[in-house]
């Protein structure tokens, strides 16, 4: 990479960048020379036997046009960046632009999205016309991980039930979108070995009711009181404080099964639900969290 | 008055200058059966042109382009860009058009519809009214400047910026209503690109059709250039009867042709027909009708100069259906055809299916779901409601809401969940076909490929 963060590769760019200006305007200048009009001074070619070619100059608009170019081509690295790490007098950038239009489009739509902003969220997440607007910001922004209909998929939340890992009510749902949320389930593998894993995971398959051993399931439960529950909770209902799952329904977040539960329980799983108050407006995510919030208040 | 002959001066020209110095021409008025058509023309297009976007239409503009809601009506038709095919066709139908009618009769888009001959026709007539005809116009041009040349000039080109800016004006109402223009404009609150579109356009029009004129054909247009590729030896072409006139000069004594030059003075392109085809005529006939009247006059049979094909002057037949016409009016039948027939049967609904591509397949309540997005597009001008369901797969079928609302001329999307009984499904990929239908009597119904994957 060194090459390319190098100094003298911003002189070389800059120096062929005019060198090559200069030679235009030079040509332009040795074209523009005026010869005597058919003074028998030809290009010397000579076609179908007696076709030749007069050695006229470029017609003066022509060639002005030319150095108009040229004249353009240098204001332009005068003004923009283009010339070596030259930045240009106007100070222009890419990422200037991006955010003047920003702000024009904050300017422009955000008055849309303000309209709501003293409405209370669960107000709100009754209004067709909100919703509408919800529903857009939520296929541009939350449809990536959690589907387009909300439903999530493995490892992504289902928005639409009433199962929640951080808590269901409309501003915890708020806090949730602007903070975003980490869940860390720690890896438990090395400290309980193969055995001590699969007992666990056979105690909580049988807190939602499923087929367990029941000699594994008896050892498992003496562990999770001293490990899991202290997320968990001893009833294995899980702690919203902590995004900890409930581990007593049938609603698995990354997946349910035997060969899944000891996966989990032995390398651990860390989550991220990122932050969107850098990325959305408060009003944006006001409306948001009044549709996420719709989602499940329906059923 | 005959014209000097062209080749004399062009050898010096090129000595003194490189390029041809414009010498202002003086159409001379003229009356006849092909100048009656030509105002025909004018009125024809001109009525369309100016009259267009005033009509209306189920309480719009009946013909409105709306770049910026991006939707073109025409009457009852609303395209959206997905229909941006139809333009293509229309460009393909106006070339083969193009192709046809020159191989068949030589320039008649140029001598008759084209703006250029339309525009230069209507600022002619108005320079006439208000300088008189070519003789009055010369002799004026030569004079000094005098009150009364002052005040002719000054309500000449005042008549042509009316003329201009309204037509630039009526441009504009294609693109922006054309009512809501008027009344900007009469309360001075016109936006800046409206004011520089009537404005670019008047002066277009202006420059266009009371300076440039002919040197527009000349120098300005490919198409004048590259239709001579469309020519043959059995194309209509505007000729003078060479083996008739000539030796030109005074009636009884030679030919036919009395040497007047009127088929000169009325040419809008300042040429000689009598030195046979040349690449500047337009084809507008003007000489024809002045001709014919000097052989009224003089007592000899009309059609000196005249619509003929080279083959004919040649005194061989013309061959109207050659290979050439046959194959370009083949092309352009089937593209008509082709371009009618979907016109007819297209349906003003249209869906996009756009699978989510973060959930691939779920499985919920032992059945196995996908997500899907359906971008559902009312191109009526009322609103509708929409059934979706989905075919393909045995026992697939919409998980919730199955029926949608769009309003008029807007488009929606829509989440839409498919599910199968996960005890049927075999991992793989199947293809599937959305069916959205709208509800009600006689109802459109559009169907859609997608898949759907179980794991």
């Amino acid at each position: 990479m060194n090459q390319f963060t190098s100094a003298f590769w911003d002189v070389w760019i800059a120096v062929i960048t005019v060198v090559s200006i200069v030679a235009c305007a030079a040509l332009l200048w040795s074209q523009s020379v005026r010869r005597a009009p058919g003074g028998g001074e030809t290009t010397g070619h000579v076609w179908d036997e007696d076709l030749a070619e007069y050695s006229n100059p470029l017609p003066a608009w022509w060639r002005w046009l030319f150095y108009i170019t040229i004249v353009f081509g240098l204001g332009y690295l005068v003004l923009y960046p283009g010339l070596g790490s030259w930045p240009g007098t106007l100070g222009w950038t890419q990422v200037g632009q991006l955010k003047d239009e920003n702000a024009r489009a904050d300017a422009q739509y955000g008055p849309l999205y303000e309209k709501y902003a003293a409405t209370s969220l669960e107000e709100l997440a009754k209004s067709r016309d909100a919703m509408a607007v919800g529903q857009k910001l939520f296929l541009n922004n939350c449809a990536q991980c959690h589907a387009s209909d909300g439903g999530g998929s493995r490892g992504f939340p289902n928005l639409t039930d009433r199962d929640w890992l951080w808590g269901g009510d409309a501003a915890t749902i708020k806090t949730t979108i602007t903070e975003g949320r980490t869940g860390v389930m720690p890896a438990w593998g090395p400290s309980l070995g193969e055995g001590g894993v699969k007992d666990v995971a056979h105690y909580v398959m049988s807190l939602s009711g499923g087929a367990a051993d029941s000699i594994r399931v008896a050892k498992g439960a003496e562990t999770f009181g001293k490990i899991c529950a202290a997320c968990h909770g001893v009833d294995g209902r899980g702690n919203p404080a902590l995004g900890a799952p409930n581990l007593t329904d049938r609603i698995w977040l990354h997946g349910s099964g035997e060969a899944t539960i000891i996966d989990v329980v032995t390398k651990g799983r860390t989550n991220q639900m990122p932050a969107h108050k850098d990325k959305l407006s408060p009003a944006q995510i006001h409306i948001l969290a009044a549709y996420v919030y719709s989602l499940s208040a329906k059923q | 008055m005959s014209a000097p002959p062209r080749n004399v001066a062009a050898v010096a020209d090129v000595e003194a200058s490189l390029y041809e110095v414009h010498k202002k021409i003086y159409p001379r008025a003229v009356r006849g059966w092909f100048a009656a058509w030509r105002w025909t023309l004018v009125w024809a297009t001109q009525l369309v042109f100016y009259g267009g976007p005033w009509l209306a239409w189920n309480g719009r503009q009946a013909v409105l382009f709306d770049i910026a809601h991006r939707k073109f009506y025409l009457f009852g038709l609303v395209f959206w860009p997905q229909d941006i095919i139809y333009l293509a066709v229309l460009l393909i139908v106006s070339a083969l058009s193009l192709f046809l009618f020159t191989a068949l009769a030589g320039r008649l888009w140029c001598g008759y519809a084209c703006p250029q001959t339309v525009y230069t026709e209507i600022f002619l007539w108005i320079e006439r009214k208000i300088e008189g005809d070519r003789n009055a116009r010369m002799r004026l041009d030569q004079k000094g400047l005098t009150g009364r040349k002052f005040f002719l000039k000054s309500a000449k080109h005042a008549v042509w910026l009316s003329v201009a800016l309204w037509t630039g004006f009526t441009f504009v109402g294609y693109f922006t209503p054309i009512k809501e223009l008027f009344s900007e404009i009469q309360s001075f609150t016109l936006g800046p690109w409206e004011s520089f579109w009537v404005l670019f356009y008047g002066f277009a029009t202006y420059g266009n059709a009371g300076w440039m004129r002919e040197q527009v054909c000349k120098y300005m247009c490919p198409y004048a250039r590259f239709q001579s590729a469309m020519f043959d030896k059995d194309t209509l072409i505007i000729t003078y009867d060479k083996a008739r006139g000539e030796p030109r000069g005074k009636k009884g004594v030679a030919g036919d042709c009395v040497d007047c030059g009127i088929c000169v003075q009325v040419c809008p392109t300042g040429i000689d027909i009598r030195n046979g085809l040349q690449y500047e005529c337009i084809g507008c006939a003007a000489c024809i009708d002045g001709c014919d009247q000097v052989m009224d006059k003089v007592g000899k049979p009309r059609k000196l100069i005249r619509y003929s094909t080279t083959h004919a002057l040649e005194g061989r037949p013309t061959k109207v259906l050659r290979p050439r016409v046959l194959v370009y009016a083949g092309i352009l039948g089937a593209v008509l055809a082709a371009a009618g027939t979907a016109l007819a049967l297209r349906v003003p609904l249209k869906v996009d299916v756009i699978r989510d591509r973060a959930a691939i397949a779920r499985e919920v309540e032992g059945e196995i779901e996908n997500v899907y997005r359906l971008q559902i597009m009312n191109t009526t001008e009322r609103a509708r409601a929409y059934d979706i369901s989905a075919e393909g797969l045995p026992g697939l079928h919409v998980w919730g809401e199955g029926t949608t609302g769009v309003p008029a001329a807007t488009t929606r999307m829509v989440p839409v969940r498919l599910r199968i009984d996960a005890a049927q499904a075999r991992p793989g990929t199947y293809p599937i076909e959305f069916v959205v239908a709208e509800l009600g009597a006689g109802g459109v119904t559009v169907r859609e490929k997608s898949v759907f994957i179980v794991r």
